[in-house]
């Protein structure tokens, strides 16, 4: 299964990384590699067997209802690029 | 005496805290010095936290002459992978993307550490993300191995490993997903062990594959492992994943018999690109354990080779789930001048994550994407079954399994980076125990060209007590934990 050009691009996209073209290229050609050693998955039969998600028994999680302190605002922001006023600073998201 | 502290074990140096015949402080100050004579040679470390450790050494000092009670491990100085979060002091993964930041917490592990008054000297260099098999994906720097500083030491936990065979700290903390504690401790000469799945708090560990990730010690003997095992295991709260068993005293599996344990070798771990030299070792090291009463036979797992393949589907999965959050909103690197925010999460990621990072998101997000995640992902989880069920099936028969811990001794620096697959291979004999989330350990057992060879003993889930018995057997009947790297 050899990826196109068009599709590295594609996850890329999906992966939010801007790549060079340079890079893309380089990408490309490690991931094919990658692809033909997995293909040797594909012999092995798993007609009855289930996936593992997980290797030890899990189940949900509950923590008790009662109410602790939440984080102090400082140290929410404490490594945040852009703050202000208690909230993180982006780019505009929405067009006005 | 203060100069050769730093060479000796925790346990050797518990003995001499207690009886008041050095104080924390000498011991401290005597890994410090190291450092400062190593350091330039060797880069283990990203950040040495120097008067933080002179504070908590004076801190136990200050417990023992109150005539307080202390763990085995008060005083002792320690390397910490920078992946896992110690409040306030940077944490960087060994990536540009996270090079300014400071966690606002402690990992679980960094705080049980912190409960018996031992002492941190710093945080050290891994492969970034712990996405490598060198040390040479760190951002920054490739760490060098102690016993030929033109070879790698080994990854991701490269830096603590070879932190722990410079004497730059007594025992290390170090993660394995892969086996990056396992297999750098095999190139490093020293003894690492990946605990049972569950058995470590994974919360503040900086996540790569939730499902495989593990946390464990990496010491100079086994004995310094079963030690560093009592402080790191147990149930925490803060870790879904967090197996709320009981945590026996490891130190009592440190009992040299062996006779009548039923070992295992799987001809397949002696197969795959193993070097004559290493597999010679494994060899005579299973000799020995022989002659020490174990019940041996050659054994067969014909499912060892789907374990790399179907690694480099769910773990790069996984991590490009876990990566995610590496956006520049909140924290970590922010690209500049981004007029919004998908070119911003575009360029940050672009810049902050390096060649590897970036290879195995795309393949963990190829596998996953719609189209794909059957024929990858999915079927990689159920290989990953058929995986555990060998183990199972084997493990009916023998009580512990061993291998060889890697294919050759630590390659060159620069020589496989370029082959990023050849890279991978590095793994093939450390992956399976990740599949299936059973205990391993690697323990010094060879040299070639002077270089460190490791044996891996691998068990049943949640039996790393035989584990550390066959281990401290196997030590106590040969010399080559004493043996040290001449720096």
């Amino acid at each position: 299964m050899k990826l196109t050009r068009e599709e590295v691009t594609r996850i890329a996209f999906l992966a939010r990384l801007e790549l060079s073209d340079q890079e893309a290229d380089k990408l490309g050609g490690h991931l094919n590699r990658l692809l033909e050693s997995i293909e040797t998955l594909r012999e092995v039969d798993t007609e009855n067997v289930e996936p593992t998600s997980h290797t030890i028994p899990v189940y949900n999680v509950l923590r008790k209802d009662v109410s602790r302190p939440s984080l102090p605002p400082e140290d929410v922001l404490a490594n945040a690029p852009e703050s202000d006023d208690n909230t993180f600073v982006v780019p505009r998201i929405v067009e006005t | 005496m203060i100069d050769g502290l730093c060479k000796l074990t925790a346990h050797e140096l518990h003995d001499l805290i207690r009886t008041k015949q050095v104080t924390a402080r000498e011991v401290t100050e005597s890994v410090l010095s190291r450092v400062d004579e190593v350091e330039g040679r060797v880069k283990s470390y990203v950040t040495v936290t120097r008067e933080l450790a002179l504070a908590q050494a004076d801190a136990a000092d200050a417990k023992i002459a109150a005539g307080e009670e202390i763990a085995p491990l008060t005083g002792i100085p320690f390397a910490i992978k920078d992946n896992m979060s110690t409040r306030g002091i940077l944490t960087t993964c060994s990536s540009k993307i996270l090079q300014n930041y400071k966690p606002i917490y402690d990992a679980t592990v960094v705080e049980r550490l912190a409960d018996v008054n031992s002492v941190i000297i710093g945080k050290t260099n891994l492969d970034e993300f712990a996405m490598g098999s060198s040390t040479e994906n760190s951002a920054f720097f490739t760490t060098r191995n102690p016993w030929n500083i033109e070879t790698v030491p080994g990854g991701s936990s490269g830096g603590s490993s070879a932190a722990i065979a410079a004497d730059e700290a007594i025992i290390g903390i170090g993660s394995d997903t892969g086996g990056s504690i396992r297999q750098p401790a095999a190139f490093c000469g020293v003894v690492g062990m990946k605990p049972t799945y569950g058995r470590v708090s994974r919360y503040g560990l900086i996540a790569f594959a939730s499902s495989l990730d593990q946390i464990g010690p990496i010491t100079k003997d086994v004995t310094d492992c079963a030690l560093a095992m009592n402080v790191i295991c147990g149930h925490d709260a803060c870790d879904s994943t967090s197996l709320d068993v009981p945590v026996p005293d490891f130190t009592k599996s440190l009992v040299p018999d062996i006779k009548g344990l039923k070992i295992g070798a799987p001809k397949e771990f002696f197969a795959q690109g193993v070097d004559a030299e290493v597999s010679e070792a494994a060899i005579k090291a299973i000799e020995v354990l022989k002659e020490l009463g174990a019940d041996y036979k050659e054994t067969s797992m014909p499912t060892v080779e789907y374990g790399l393949p179907t690694y480099y589907i769910i773990a790069p999965a996984e991590a490009s789930s876990n990566l995610a959050r590496y956006d520049g909103v909140r924290f970590g690197l922010r690209s500049d001048n981004s007029p919004d925010p998908i070119t911003m999460f575009q360029k940050t990621r672009e810049e902050g994550f390096g060649a590897e990072v970036k290879q195995r998101i795309m393949i963990g997000t190829y596998a996953l994407s719609a189209g794909y995640y059957d024929a990858y992902y999915l079927k990689a989880q159920k290989v990953r079954t058929l995986i555990r069920q060998s183990f199972e099936e084997l493990f009916e028969e023998f009580d512990v399994l061993v291998a060889p811990t890697t294919p050759t001794v630590a390659f060159g620096v620069g020589e496989r980076v370029d082959d990023p697959f050849k890279m991978k291979l590095t793994d093939i004999l450390t992956i399976p125990a990740n599949m299936a989330g059973i205990p391993a350990i690697s323990v010094p057992c060879g040299f070639h060209n002077g270089l460190p060879i490791g044996l891996q003993i691998i068990g049943k889930s949640l039996d790393e007590e035989t584990i550390l018995r066959v281990a401290y057997a196997f030590e106590q009947a040969t010399d080559f934990h004493r043996r040290k790297a001449d720096l």
